[in-house]
C-alpha cells in the first residue's frame, strides 16, 4: 500500500565536509518522488542514509514509527525488508546467475518451495523483460540488462518502498523511456512509495508526482511536480530547464563576478510543463493528479503551452 | 595543530579498535541462526584447495632444514639419539603452526580479502544489507570458521610431512639410525605439544580470516582499493600472527613443564 517516509532536519557530513544539512521532507505514501541535484551534491548519500547504510549526524528518518537514524541494528534489518533498492549498476551478485540473484531474497527470507519461488521469479523477470536470460551471469550482460535484473530483484519481496539510484545513468534514451514507463506502470500496479534519484531532467519532468532539488548542501525545494516546474526560483529554474544562466556553475557555485556579469541577461521563458507519464494501460494511478490541478489550486499560471498532448520535449536555451 | 597531531598519532589505535570491534561482531554473528552450512562447506573446500599443495611443498623443506640444523648441532653435543625428539618438538610446536599461518594468510586470506573487497566496491554488500541480510553472518562467519577448520587440518598435514621429511633427511643424508629417530619421538616431546600446535593453528586461522574479511569489507576507492586491501590484509596478518605465536609460546613454556628425558 506504500509507506510514508518522514525526514526531519537530516544532516550528514564526512569528517569536516558537510554533505547536506537540515533536510526536512515527507515522501508521501504511494507517490513517485524524484530527488534531483547537480553532480556531487550527495544524492546517493541521501539514498544510502534513507536505508540506514550511512548514519546521519543529526535528524531523524521515520518509517512506520521507527527512526532509522537511531534504531538498533536488529530493527534496521527488519525495516529494510520493506525496501527494494535498485543500485546504480544493479549490484547483482557476481557469482550467481540472474535467476539465483532474483531468487536470493526469497530463499533467504521466506520458506517458499522452489516451485513457488520459480513462479515469482519468472513473473518478475517477465515484468522487466528479461525472460530467457535467467542463466546468464551478471558479467555477461549489458549495463541496461543488469539494471533491469536489479529491479526484478528489488521487487521480488513486494516492497512498500522502492528506491532507485540513477536508473537512467548509462542507458540510451529509448531504454530510459522504457524504464520510465516501467516505473510508472509498476507504481500503478503495486502502489508502493517510489523515490528516484537522478539528474536526468526528462525523467524529472515527466515521471514523478513530487520533485525535490538538492543544491549547495541543502534541500532547495521539495513539492509537487507542477510547483517546481512553474517555479521562478533561480536554482530550481536553472536546473529543471538545463540552463547555463543561474546560480549553478561548472564547479558547484558561480562566484560573484560571474553572477554580476549575468545580472542583466534576460532569462529565457519557462518552457511549458509537459504531461505526466501515464500508466500504459490508461488507468490512472491512485496518486496521480489531473494535469494543471496544482497550478489552479494555487493560482499559478502555468507557462503557455503547458499540458498539451504531443507537445515537444524541449528543454534548455 | 596539536589536535591534528594527536589525531594522526592515535589513528593506528583507532584502526586496531575497529578491527577488534569487527572481530566481536563476527563472534556475535557466530551464534545467530540460520547457520550458513552451504557457504561454510564451499569456503572450506575452496580454502583447502588453494592451500594444500603449497603447504605440503613448504613443509618438506621446512622439516628438512630443521632436521639438518638440529641434527648437525646435536651431533656436536654427542646426543644423536635425541635427533628425532628435537625435530618433532620443533616441527609440531613451531614450524607447523607458522607454515600453516603463512599459507592461510597468504593464500586463503588474500582470496577472502579480494573476494569481499570486489563485492564491496560493486555495492554487492550494500545490496545484501538492503535485502535484510547481514553480510557478516552470511559471508564472514562461514569464511572464518572455514579458515579455522582448514588451518587445523593443514597443521596436521605440515606436522606429518615435516616430521617425515626430517626423518628422510636425517636417515639418508646424515646417516642417522632410523630406530633411534623414531624411538626418541617421545623422549622430549609430549602430548600437550601437539595440543598447543593445534590451538595455535586454530587461532591463526581465526586471525587471518578476520583481518582479511575486515580489510575486504572496508575496501574503498575502486579496483585499486581492492588491491590495497589484499596487500594490507596479508601484511597485517603476518605481523599479528608472529606476535601471537610469540605470546602463546611464551605462555605455554611457562604453564606446561618441559618433559625431562
Amino acid at each position: 500500500m506504500g509507506v510514508e517516509i518522514k525526514v526531519e532536519n537530516l544532516t550528514k557530513s564526512f569528517g569536516k565536509q558537510l554533505i547536506w544539512g537540515d533536510v526536512t521532507l515527507t515522501v508521501p505514501a504511494g507517490e513517485i518522488c524524484v530527488m534531483l541535484g547537480p553532480s556531487g551534491t550527495g544524492k546517493s548519500v541521501f539514498l544510502k542514509t534513507l536505508i540506514g547504510l550511512l548514519k546521519p549526524d543529526q535528524g531523524s528518518i521515520i518509517i512506520e514509527g521507527t527512526d532509522i537514524a537511531s534504531c538498533s541494528e536488529k530493527e534496521l534489518y527488519e525495516i529494510r525488508k520493506l525496501f527494494g533498492v535498485l543500485f546504480q549498476d544493479g549490484a547483482m551478485f557476481g557469482s550467481m546467475n540472474l535467476y539465483d540473484n532474483v531468487a536470493f531474497p526469497l530463499r533467504e527470507h521466506t520458506k517458499k518451495s522452489e516451485s513457488e519461488i520459480r513462479s515469482i521469479v519468472m513473473e518478475k523477470m517477465d515484468l522487466v523483460g528479461l525472460l530467457g536470460a535467467e542463466d546468464k551471469l551478471p558479467g555477461e550482460i549489458s549495463g541496461g540488462m543488469r539494471k533491469r535484473a536489479g529491479l526484478a530483484r528489488a521487487l521480488v519481496l513486494d516492497p512498500e518502498i522502492v528506491l532507485f539510484d540513477e536508473p537512467d545513468s548509462g542507458l540510451d534514451p529509448v531504454r530510459t523511456a522504457f524504464l520510465n514507463q516501467l516505473i510508472v506502470d509498476l507504481n500503478a500496479q503495486i502502489d508502493a512509495t517510489f523515490l528516484i534519484v537522478t539528474h536526468d531532467i526528462n525523467t524529472a519532468r515527466t515521471v514523478p508526482d513530487n520533485i525535490g532539488l538538492l543544491y549547495h548542501k541543502h534541500l532547495a525545494m521539495f513539492g509537487p511536480r507542477e510547483m517546481l516546474l512553474s517555479s521562478e526560483e533561480p536554482v530550481v529554474r536553472q536546473f529543471l530547464n538545463a540552463q547555463r544562466v543561474g546560480p549553478i556553475g561548472m564547479s558547484e557555485e558561480k562566484d560573484a563576478d560571474e553572477l554580476a556579469a549575468e545580472a542583466d541577461q534576460e532569462l529565457p521563458p519557462l518552457p511549458p510543463i509537459p504531461m505526466q507519464l501515464e500508466p500504459s494501460n490508461g488507468i490512472p494511478r491512485r496518486s496521480q493528479r489531473e494535469p494543471g490541478a496544482w497550478c489552479r489550486e494555487n493560482g499559478v499560471t502555468p507557462p503557455p503551452g503547458s499540458f498539451e498532448e504531443n507537445m515537444t520535449m524541449t528543454t534548455g536555451a | 595543530m596539536a589536535s591534528m597531531t594527536a589525531t594522526r598519532a592515535l589513528a593506528p589505535v583507532g584502526a586496531a579498535g575497529k578491527l577488534f570491534a569487527f572481530g566481536l561482531d563476527v563472534g556475535r554473528a557466530l551464534f545467530r541462526r540460520p547457520f550458513q552450512l552451504r557457504e561454510f562447506i564451499q569456503q572450506a573446500w575452496f580454502i583447502a584447495s588453494v592451500t594444500i599443495i603449497p603447504t605440503a611443498l613448504v613443509a618438506i623443506p621446512f622439516g628438512a632444514v630443521i632436521a639438518l640444523q638440529v641434527g648437525g648441532l646435536i651431533k656436536q653435543f654427542g646426543a644423536q639419539s635425541f635427533t628425532g625428539s628435537a625435530s618433532v618438538l620443533a616441527v609440531v610446536q613451531q614450524a607447523a603452526p607458522i607454515a600453516t599461518a603463512l599459507l592461510i594468510a597468504g593464500a586463503g586470506g588474500s582470496a577472502i580479502a579480494a573476494d569481499l573487497g570486489a563485492r564491496k566496491i560493486r555495492e554487492e554488500l550494500d545490496a545484501m544489507m538492503v535485502l535484510g541480510i547481514d553480510p557478516i553472518q552470511r559471508l564472514v562467519v562461514p569464511r572464518v570458521l572455514a579458515a579455522m577448520l582448514v588451518a587445523v587440518f593443514l597443521n596436521g598435514l605440515v606436522s606429518v610431512v615435516g616430521v617425515a621429511g626430517g626423518y628422510v633427511f636425517n636417515v639418508v643424508l646424515q646417516d642417522g639410525t632410523p630406530g633411534a629417530y623414531i624411538a626418541s619421538f617421545t623422549a622430549l616431546a609430549q602430548l600437550p605439544d601437539l595440543w598447543v600446535g593445534l590451538v595455535k593453528a586454530t587461532i591463526f586461522g581465526l586471525i587471518a580470516a578476520v583481518v582479511a574479511a575486515y580489510k575486504g569489507m572496508n575496501a574503498a576507492g575502486g579496483p585499486k582499493g581492492v588491491g590495497d586491501a589484499v596487500n594490507e590484509s596479508v601484511v597485517i596478518t603476518f605481523v599479528l600472527l608472529f606476535i601471537v605465536n610469540f605470546v602463546i609460546s611464551a605462555i605455554y613454556l611457562q604453564v606446561v613443564p618441559p618433559k625431562t628425558g
